[in-house]
C-alpha cells in the first residue's frame, strides 16, 4: 500500500487528529463526536483525514465513510466563507420561509462564497421564520431583515 | 441598595437580540451610581416579547419586553426609577395572563434561576427527588412512576412505569439510561428551554431512573442544531459530578451514576429510539427491526431505558411530591402536566405547561390570541411533521392523548403549529412526502421509495395533471407506506397527508366526496 507524502504541515495535523480521537478514548462509539470536531478544526473532513480516524479508532474506511454520507452535517469538501442555513420545517413555512429561502437563494446567486441551505427545524418556531448566519440563530426574519444580517457578516 | 435585573440568556431569546440588550445593561450599570446585579436565566416561553427582561421590586418580578437593542436605554433607566409607565412595561411578570393560565410544574424554574448556579437550584426545590429517591428502595421508586401515570412525552406516550419496570428485572452487567433530546419536530422547542433553563432537573432525573433500574451509565443525545444546549448540559454535569451529585458515589451513597453528552449530526430519523442507539453507537443513524425492545435489548445490546428530555425532568417531581399529587394533575389516561408548544402563525407564540384537559381551541385561541398575520385561522397541525392537520371544526377537541387519537391526530411532543388562509394545503401535502423521502433511512422500501412517489404524485396533483387518478394513487401508496414501513417515519407520514386531503379537498382541485372514492384495484408504482 502506498504511504501518502508526509509534509511537516500534515503531520501536525495528522497529530491534532489522532488527539481529537484520543479525546475520545479512541472509542469506535464516538465517531460522530470524533467527526464534528475534526470538521469544527478544518472545516471539512478530507479522504485522509477519514483514513487517519478510521485508523485511530479500529474501524474500517467504509465506515467512517457510511457515516459520513449518512448525517447531513458533514462535508468532504471546503465550505464556502458564509453558510447561510434557512429553516423550512412547517412552522416556519407558515410565516413566508419558503418565500424567503427562493429571495435568499436568488440575492446571492451571483456572489461567491456565500451558500444558501435548507434546514429542518432549528427549535426556533415561535421566532419563525428562523435561521442561522455562520452558526449563529436569528429568528423573526420577515421581510429584509436577513439580507441586511447577510450585508453585515459579509462585508 | 443592590438591583438585580434578569435577561434570558435563551439561545431564542438570544436569536432575536439579548445578547446585544444585556451587552447594553452591563455598560449602562458601570456608569450608573446604583449597584446593578445581572443574571442570565432561561426563557419564560413568552417568545413574542422576547427579549423579556425583568426587574426585581418589593413586589416581585416587573417585566419589560419585547426590548429591542435601541429600547435598553429607556428601559434601564425605567427599571431603576420604578417607572412602570414605560410603554414596554408589562407588570408584574406572574400577572402576565398568558403565563398565569398555566400550571408550570416541569418550567417552574426556567427563566427564574441562573440555570448552572446549583445554590440556586437548590433553593428552589432542586436535588429533593433525588435525596428521597436515595432513601427509597429501588422498586419503590418504580412503582412511584408507575402510579403516577407518567407517559413518554416523545411522541409514543407509552406508559412510563411499563418500561421501567422491564429494564429493572433484566440480568445484565450494564444498563444505560438514554435522553432522546433530538427534538427534531417542527413546532417543538420545549426540550431546549429546559435543558438550556433547567438542566440540573434533567441530570436529577437521569440520576434517580438509574438508582431505580440498576444503571449506572446515562448519555443524552442532543441534536447539533441546539449547540447552547450541548454547551449547558456539559457545564451542568461538571458541576454536579463537583459537588458529588453524579460520580462514584452519588450524594455519599454507595450508588454511582455519570452521564455523557453525545451530539446528533442533523438527521431527524435519528430521534426514532433504535435510530439514537445506533447513532450513540457511532453508526449510521439506521432503524432497528423490533423485537427487540430496547428496555431488554438497547444500547451496545444491553438493557436500555430511553426517555425523552420532559419525561425524565417529570421523574424529580413524581419522587419528591409524590405519585399521588402528579396523577391527581390531568384527565382520564393523560396525567400530570403536558409542554405545549405554540409555534408558527401565531401571535403569542411560546410554551404553554398546564394539565392535560385543554381544547385546541383554548391553546390557539386563549393562549396564542390567533394568527400572527392576523388573517383568518386555517389550520393547525399537531405533533410535528407526522402529525395531522385539524381545521376550524375541529378546535373543541381536548389535547390529550385518547381525544386526539379518536379524532385521528396525535400529540407527539405537544407541538401546535397554526397556519393562515394563505396556505395551500395541496403543497403542504408534497412537502410531508418531500420531508420524508429526504429523512428517511432508508431501511425499508414503502418509506424510502413511497416517499419520493408521493412527492411526485403530489407535484402531478399540483400541476393539475391526471388529478383523479393520481390522488388514487396517493391513497393506495398511503395504505401501503402504513402497512409496510418499519418505523412511524414511513408509517405516520401519510397522516398528515390525509388529513390534508380530507379537510381541504378545495385545495387538491377536487370535490369533497372525491377524496372518499378509493382506488384499492390500482396498485401503487415501485412498492
Ligand atoms: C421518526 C421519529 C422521530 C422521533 N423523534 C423523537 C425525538 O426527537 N425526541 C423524542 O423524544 N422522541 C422521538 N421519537 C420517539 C422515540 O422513538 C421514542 O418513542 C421516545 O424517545 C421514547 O421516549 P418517551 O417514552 O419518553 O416518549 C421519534 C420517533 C420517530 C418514529
Ligand atoms: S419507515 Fe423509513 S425511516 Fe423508518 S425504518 Fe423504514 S425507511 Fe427507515
Ligand atoms: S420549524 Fe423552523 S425553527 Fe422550528
Amino acid at each position: 500500500m502506498k504511504k501518502p507524502v508526509s509534509t511537516s504541515s500534515s503531520q501536525t495535523k495528522r497529530a491534532q487528529i489522532l488527539r481529537i480521537c484520543q479525546r475520545y478514548d479512541n472509542l469506535a462509539s464516538a465517531l460522530i463526536e470524533v467527526l464534528h470536531d475534526v470538521q469544527e478544526a478544518y472545516g471539512f473532513i478530507s479522504e485522509a483525514t477519514q483514513r487517519e480516524i478510521a485508523g485511530a479508532l479500529n474501524i474500517t474506511r467504509a465506515e467512517v465513510h457510511g457515516v459520513i454520507s449518512f448525517y447531513d452535517d458533514f462535508r468532504t469538501e471546503g465550505a464556502p466563507g458564509t453558510v447561510v442555513r434557512i429553516c423550512r420545517g412547517e412552522a416556519c413555512q407558515s410565516m413566508g420561509a419558503q418565500g424567503l429561502l427562493a429571495a435568499t437563494t436568488n440575492a446571492v446567486k451571483d456572489r461567491a462564497r456565500i451558500s444558501v441551505e435548507a434546514v429542518y427545524c432549528l427549535g426556533n418556531c415561535a421566532l419563525a421564520p428562523a435561521a442561522t448566519l455562520n452558526g449563529k440563530l436569528h429568528g423573526r426574519l420577515k421581510g429584509p431583515r436577513l439580507s441586511s444580517l447577510i450585508d453585515e457578516v459579509t462585508k | 441598595m443592590r438591583v438585580w435585573i434578569f435577561i434570558p440568556g435563551d439561545s431564542g431569546a438570544v436569536s432575536v437580540g439579548a445578547d446585544e440588550v444585556a451587552a447594553q445593561v452591563v455598560e449602562l450599570a458601570k456608569a450608573s451610581d446604583k449597584k446593578i446585579e445581572l443574571k442570565r436565566t432561561g426563557s419564560r416561553g413568552l417568545y413574542w416579547l422576547e427579549p423579556l427582561v425583568e426587574v426585581e421590586t418589593p413586589e416581585g418580578r416587573v417585566a419589560y419586553g419585547p426590548v429591542k437593542p435601541e429600547d435598553a436605554g429607556s428601559v434601564f433607566s425605567a427599571m431603576l426609577a420604578g417607572d412602570t409607565g414605560h410603554p414596554l412595561c408589562l407588570g408584574l411578570v406572574e400577572d402576565i395572563d398568558f403565563l398565569k393560565k398555566q400550571n408550570r410544574v416541569m418550567f417552574a424554574r426556567v427563566g427564574t434561576i441562573d440555570p448552572l448556579d446549583l445554590h440556586d437550584y437548590q433553593a428552589h426545590g432542586g436535588l429533593e427527588g433525588l435525596k428521597k429517591a436515595l432513601a427509597t428502595k429501588p422498586a419503590d421508586i418504580v412503582e412511584a412512576v408507575a402510579d403516577s401515570g407518567l407517559r413518554g412525552r416523545g411522541g409514543a406516550g407509552f406508559p412510563a412505569g411499563i418500561k421501567w419496570r422491564t429494564v429493572a428485572a433484566q440480568e445484565a452487567t450494564q444498563k444505560y439510561i438514554c435522553c432522546n433530546a433530538d427534538e427534531g419536530d417542527s413546532g417543538t422547542f420545549a426540550d431546549r428551554m429546559l435543558m438550556e433553563g433547567d438542566p440540573f432537573l434533567l441530570l436529577e432525573g437521569m440520576t434517580i431512573a438509574g438508582l431505580a433500574v440498576g444503571a449506572v451509565q446515562g448519555l443524552i443525545y442532543v441534536r447539533s442544531e441546539y449547540p447552547a444546549a450541548t454547551k449547558t448540559l456539559k457545564m451542568a454535569i461538571d458541576i454536579m459530578r463537583d459537588a458529588g451529585w453524579l460520580g462514584e458515589k452519588v450524594g455519599g451513597s454507595r450508588h454511582a451514576f455519570d452521564i455523557t453528552v453525545r451530539r446528533g449530526a442533523g438527521s431527524y430519523v435519528c430521534g426514532e429510539e433504535s435510530a439514537m442507539l445506533e447513532s450513540l453507537e457511532g453508526k449510521r443513524g439506521e432503524v432497528r427491526a423490533k423485537p427487540p425492545i430496547p428496555a431488554i435489548s438497547g444500547l451496545f445490546g444491553q438493557p436500555t431505558l430511553v426517555h425523552n428530555v420532559l419525561t425524565l425532568a417529570s421523574v424529580p417531581i413524581i419522587v419528591a411530591k409524590g405519585a399521588d399529587a402528579y396523577q391527581a394533575l390531568g384527565t382520564g389516561r393523560s396525567r400530570g402536566t403536558q409542554a405545549f408548544q405554540l409555534a408558527g402563525n401565531i401571535k403569542q407564540g411560546g410554551l404553554v405547561e398546564v394539565a392535560f384537559g385543554l381544547t385546541i381551541r383554548n391553546l390557539i385561541e386563549d393562549f396564542g390570541d390567533g394568527t400572527a398575520s392576523g388573517k383568518p385561522f386555517k389550520c393547525a397541525q399537531l405533533g410535528g411533521p407526522l402529525g395531522a392537520y385539524v381545521n376550524e371544526d375541529m378546535l373543541d377537541t381536548p389535547m390529550d392523548y385518547e381525544a386526539l387519537a379518536e379524532a385521528g391526530a396525535m400529540l407527539g411532543h405537544g407541538g401546535v403549529v397554526v397556519f393562515d388562509d394563505g396556505v395551500d394545503m395541496a403543497e403542504m401535502a408534497r412537502f410531508a412526502f418531500e420531508f420524508c423521502a429526504i429523512e428517511s433511512c432508508g431501511k425499508c422500501t414503502p418509506c424510502r421509495i413511497g416517499s419520493v412517489r408521493g412527492r411526485e404524485l403530489m407535484e402531478k396533483v399540483i400541476a393539475g395533471e391526471d388529478r383523479q387518478a393520481s390522488i388514487a394513487l396517493i391513497k393506495d401508496l398511503c395504505e401501503v407506506m402504513e402497512e409496510g414501513s418499519m418505523c412511524a417515519m414511513g408509517g405516520l407520514t401519510p397522516l398528515p397527508v390525509k388529513s390534508a386531503m380530507k379537510l381541504f379537498p378545495q385545495d387538491f382541485g377536487i370535490a369533497p366526496d372525491e377524496t372518499k372514492k378509493g382506488g384499492k384495484n390500482v396498485v401503487a408504482q415501485g412498492t
